[in-house]
């Protein structure tokens, strides 16, 4: 990336965020910002970029808008900006705009928009990723992600979808939703197409900027951090390894202390929620000697958070390397996820633990029908063969 | 903004018969303070689908037919038509209609402002 892209990364959401709140209509400002960056493209690398790129980009912007604005007078009259006078880039180079991402963030993940919408358009109105790098993160045709988008834009303006922070009495429920949001983008960074799980935590580290009290922002931050350090060890030579197996050398060791560090000031602000959990636990999994008493103990508690079966499986293998295979196998058998791929995994595991190698084998053969890579299928084949040999 | 709130009760008479009469008395209540919130405009609570007749006109001729058009299982049971700053103002009021908390729902549509 060069250093204009760089910068027009880090401004693009800043820029955009001012413009939909000065303009009230969020096609307009992504046209004018559009415009904005692609005057600063030209004229920079000849000019020199101004001082302060961020306030030049929005003033520009504005004008532009303005602009437009007045060739059309009826949609003129339908915008917020009547009687503002023109700004004068150069005398303006030093001034400084208010901070509205999170505004933007929430209008983003409104849930009234599909979940696919929230995420394209936090993808391309705060990551300032085009069109087409969404599509191709996703894989869809562009076209499909261009009709996704227009259509959500225009949900916004009819709907009267708010900018804004919203009410003290839907905040958490709508900070879930952006969380959730963010943690999808992270996840589906695991594909590694467009380094998403890296925008992802550009994402996330706005948003604890934004939200500096918020005890799950951090803590959402300091699992995808913790997550993401490890994404180097997870394959060698293309086969998945498991955390045990993997060499730790190649775990990024600043990442892991910055995700920690973030772990601690969630905790520091009495945050229990389920990212912060879910944070700990990560970190615990990271430690040389493994405390699986603790782990176990913060898995039920994630279970009381978030009543998932899921995570049930996950403390009831916890539970099984504290009191043994047997105690594991009798929380798994409870659970009512037959079709769920890691739930045989679990079991065939456990059944494997507990030499009763014909159900085992049973219990591979069915994860391995539901596995959908290749390096799990692979994976899960070999403990087949293990068990025969 | 205007949003035209619809209401879908999910419950049918007999469901009705069967609550109390304090019951009753509390639900109609809890409905009119609704409709007195800042906001609304109109509403209203509309006689079963079953009394309704749909009209189309094909080459000048009126046709009727006896019924809802759409032949569903829930219909519209009533309605509130509410001014509000924007949609998290009409969605609000949306959430304080009994029949969204009864296993009923409430969908909000904003109108075409002219």
């Amino acid at each position: 990336m060069t250093l204009l892209e760089q910068v027009f990364r880090d401004e693009w959401g800043r820029v955009l965020a001012g413009l939909v709140g000065y303009l009230g209509d969020f096609d307009l400002a992504e046209d004018a910002a559009q415009e904005a960056f692609a005057i600063a493209a030209a004229r920079w690398p000849k000019e020199g970029s101004p001082p302060n790129p961020g306030a030049w980009l929005t003033i520009t912007a504005r004008n532009r808008a303005i602009d437009r604005l007045r060739r059309d007078r009826t949609l003129a009259e339908k915008t917020r900006l009547l009687e503002v006078p023109e700004a004068v880039e150069d005398e303006m180079a030093d001034t400084t705009f208010p901070d509205e991402r999170l505004e933007l963030i929430f209008t983003c993940c409104h849930p009234s928009l599909a979940l696919e919408a929230q995420v394209a358009l936090t993808l391309r109105a705060l990551g300032g990723l085009t069109m087409e790098e969404i599509a191709r993160a996703f894989l869809v045709p562009e076209e499909t992600m261009k009709r996704r988008l227009t259509r959500a834009k225009r949900k916004i303006k009819d709907a009267g979808i708010p900018f804004g922070v919203p009410a003290e009495h839907v905040l958490p429920q709508r900070l879930a939703a952006v969380l959730a949001v963010v943690y999808l983008i992270f996840n589906e960074g695991y594909g590694g197409r467009v380094d998403l799980a890296g925008e992802a935590i550009r994402l996330g580290a706005s948003l604890a900027e934004l939200m500096p009290d918020e005890p799950e922002v951090h803590g959402l931050n300091a699992l995808m951090l913790l997550d993401d350090a490890r994404r180097g060890a997870r394959f060698a030579d293309g086969e998945l390894v498991l955390l045990r197996d993997q060499d730790r050398s190649r775990w990024d060791a600043a990442k892991i202390a910055r995700g920690r560090e973030v772990l601690d000031r969630a905790l520091a602000l009495r945050g229990r929620g389920a990212y912060v959990v879910q944070a700990a636990i990560a970190s615990l999994h990271m430690e040389e000697t493994r405390d699986w008493a603790e782990i176990a103990a913060l898995y039920a508690e994630l279970v009381r958070l978030t009543r998932s079966p899921v995570v049930e499986l996950n403390r009831a293998i916890a539970v099984a390397e504290v009191e043994g295979p047997e105690a594991g196998l009798a929380l798994v058998d409870r659970l009512d996820l037959d079709g769920y791929q890691y739930f045989h995994s679990t079991r065939a595991d456990l059944l494997r633990r507990l030499e009763r190698a014909d159900e085992a084998r049973r219990e591979y053969g069915r994860a391995l029908k539901l596995a959908h890579t290749e390096p799990e299928r692979r994976f899960l084949e070999r403990r087949l063969a293990e068990i025969a040999a | 903004m205007k949003y035209l709130l619809q209401i879908y009760p999910h419950q049918g008479p007999e469901d009705w018969a069967r609550l109390s009469a304090d019951e009753q008395d509390a639900l109609v209540a809890e409905y009119l303070e609704v409709s007195r919130s800042p906001g609304v405009v109109d509403g209203a609570q509309l006689q079963p689908a079953d009394t309704a007749t749909t009209v189309r006109v094909a080459d000048g001729e009126t046709l009727l037919t006896d019924g809802p058009f759409m032949d569903a299982k829930e219909h519209v049971g009533g309605f509130l038509l509410v001014e509000a700053d924007d949609l998290d103002g009409a969605l609000d009021l949306a959430a304080r209609i009994p029949a969204a908390r009864m296993g009923g729902a409430v969908e909000v549509r904003p109108l075409v402002e002219r």
